[in-house]
């Protein structure tokens, strides 16, 4: 079995059942921020060092989406020989009131629209002999639902 | 309304793919412009460059690199960088330089020379750098950015593909005779729409290239502009604004945007402050501009401008441009040098380049694609990280 890692360290929770994407929360204006904030809360009000990881929703809504037809240059590493296109969700979460990118997980852009629920899911960024990279996705509701 | 300053000379290195050294570049786009002011190089007293980072260290310190090039003759210097806003924030150098009385003439420049096919990050491993992340851990490029844009615009708004490739139609039309456009070539929206798909719903037509190229001002007090003439052209405002907390719309590079659960939106998003702060510092409303130089990164990004710098309501952008509006012959021609699409982006000299264009448009020197009787022109452009760049001219 090798060993599963964040993409980047404290960034998600890579628990097969209950994947989350973790921010901060400032516990003196309740601002929310990903990727996290350490030092400062960025409410230029506010400016409090009191800031807790959070967990954010697992699912929003598609605020809009992209194809990415061609292999992006480095430092992305394709997963697949020749490249296979894939595509990008912004998503946008209710309680948190904002919008947060990701791969797309089970479709392609044919596949998606704006408005469509998704929620978060995990997949394999990297991967070598030792260790397993866990990154974060967006997959449409419907997929799931669907299959 | 703050003091103008006077825009006394102009000058560009066309764009293209050169292979030369990008000082190289930047001395033509100096020598033009030094002779279209007539002022003498020894006589600038102060030189405002915009930085390339692809260039290694003199591109880091451009002010000096051109003072070097160019002689040595003790002038002050700055050099910014901002992305792609680089050009509007050594403009804001000089301008603050003279209005502030502490030189009377001053020379900016921005060059540079361009990788082929995507930008990306420098090499290196840089965990920390949100720029890096996003390449390695989303595989999001800046045409992903537009994408997105593109995508909520043909969702929300009703655009098409057709639309988008007719922005392309539209400045490759107007570029057509522009000596310094790197593509002057007609384009039908035939070819657009068969073009290679990039970053959905964009095409490879609908995306603007990278481009070697420099451009250069001289500017300089009204009062110095008096010994050259009686009708300058003139800065009336320029905004190198930041966002306003929470920042609600996607930007580049970033994975997320702001949150507005603890403190609402404002009531401006980042585009369209740019723009309004620029009209109030020169006390002009949206309806009196007759020209505008936005930046087409890619051809749905130009109909987002079209609503950040006040030409229409939001949505209406596809109408305006279905109407013939923003063509030259129309009420607001937008992009007539020919815009990205016809130059390709030459990252700190294109801001720069947007002002020469408005430049030659007041003054009624822009031969074929003259946009008659222009008194009033606004650039508008955003760099990575919440750089905004607007200049208003007027004469």
């Amino acid at each position: 079995m090798k060993k599963r890692i964040p993409a980047v360290e404290g960034w998600l929770n890579i628990d097969p059942a209950h994947p989350r994407l973790i921010g901060t929360k400032c516990s003196d204006c309740g601002s929310i921020f990903f990727p996290r904030e350490t030092v400062r809360c960025r409410n230029p009000r506010c400016g409090s060092s009191r800031l807790e990881a959070t967990e954010l929703s697992s699912r929003g809504t598609l605020w809009s989406y992209t194809g990415a037809e061609y292999k992006p240059p480095e430092p992305y590493v394709p997963r697949t020989d020749p490249f296979q296109p894939f595509a990008i969700a912004a998503v946008e979460l209710a309680a948190e009131k904002m919008v947060i990118l990701g791969q797309v997980d089970g479709v392609g852009v044919e596949g998606l629209k704006v408005g469509m629920e998704m929620e978060l899911t995990l997949d394999t960024l990297l991967e070598d002999d030792e260790t397993e990279t866990i990154t974060w996705k967006w997959k449409p509701v419907s997929v799931r639902e669907n299959a | 309304m703050v003091d103008q300053v006077a825009i006394l000379g102009v000058g560009m290195h066309p764009w293209g793919k050169w292979g030369k050294n990008f000082v190289e570049y930047g001395v033509k786009a100096a020598e033009d412009a030094l002779k279209d002011a007539g002022v003498a190089w020894t006589d600038i007293q102060y030189v405002a460059g915009g930085d390339t980072i692809r260039n290694g260290y003199p591109g880091y310190v451009a002010g000096a690199t051109f003072v070097q090039a160019l002689g040595w003759n003790g002038a002050q210097i700055s050099s910014s960088y901002g992305a792609c806003a680089s050009g509007t924030q050594a403009i804001e150098s000089a301008r603050m330089r003279i209005l502030a009385g502490l030189c009377d003439v001053a020379l900016v420049v921005g060059s540079d020379t361009t990788p082929k096919g995507f930008l990306a990050p420098n090499k290196g491993t840089r965990g920390d750098d949100p720029d890096w992340l996003r390449f390695r851990v989303l595989g999001a490029t800046n045409t992903t950015y537009f994408g997105l844009y593109a995508r909520r615009r043909m969702d929300v708004y009703g655009a098409t593909s057709e639309d988008f490739a007719q922005v392309k139609v539209k400045n490759s039309r107007h570029g057509l005779s522009n000596l310094n456009a790197r593509y002057r070539k007609e384009v039908s929206a035939d070819e657009v729409l068969s073009s290679a798909m990039v970053a959905n719903p964009l095409r490879l037509l609908d995306i603007c290239a990278t481009s070697d190229g420099a451009a250069a001002l001289v500017l300089c007090s009204m009062e110095f502009a008096r010994r050259f003439t009686t009708n300058p052209v003139t800065i009336a405002g320029i905004a190198s604004v930041t966002p306003v907390y929470p920042s609600t719309t996607i930007e580049m590079p970033n994975f997320s945007t702001d949150s507005a659960a603890a403190v609402p939106a404002p009531i401006r998003g980042f585009r369209d402050s740019i723009a309004y702060t620029a009209y109030e510092q020169a006390g002009i409303a949206p309806d009196e501009v007759n020209v505008a130089e936005v930046y087409d990164l890619s051809t749905a990004l130009e109909l987002d401008w079209y609503e950040n710098i006040g030409l229409c309501q939001p949505g209406d952008a596809q109408k305006l441009l279905r109407d013939g509006d923003t063509t030259i012959g129309g009420r607001v021609p937008v992009n007539p040098s020919g815009g990205l699409a016809c130059f390709g982006e030459a990252v700190p000299a294109q801001a720069i380049a947007q002002v020469c264009e408005l430049t030659w448009q007041l003054r009624g020197q822009a031969g074929a694609r003259q946009v008659q009787g222009a008194k009033v022109g606004i650039t508008a452009n955003q760099g990575l990280f919440g750089h905004g760049s607007s200049v208003i001219v007027k004469r």
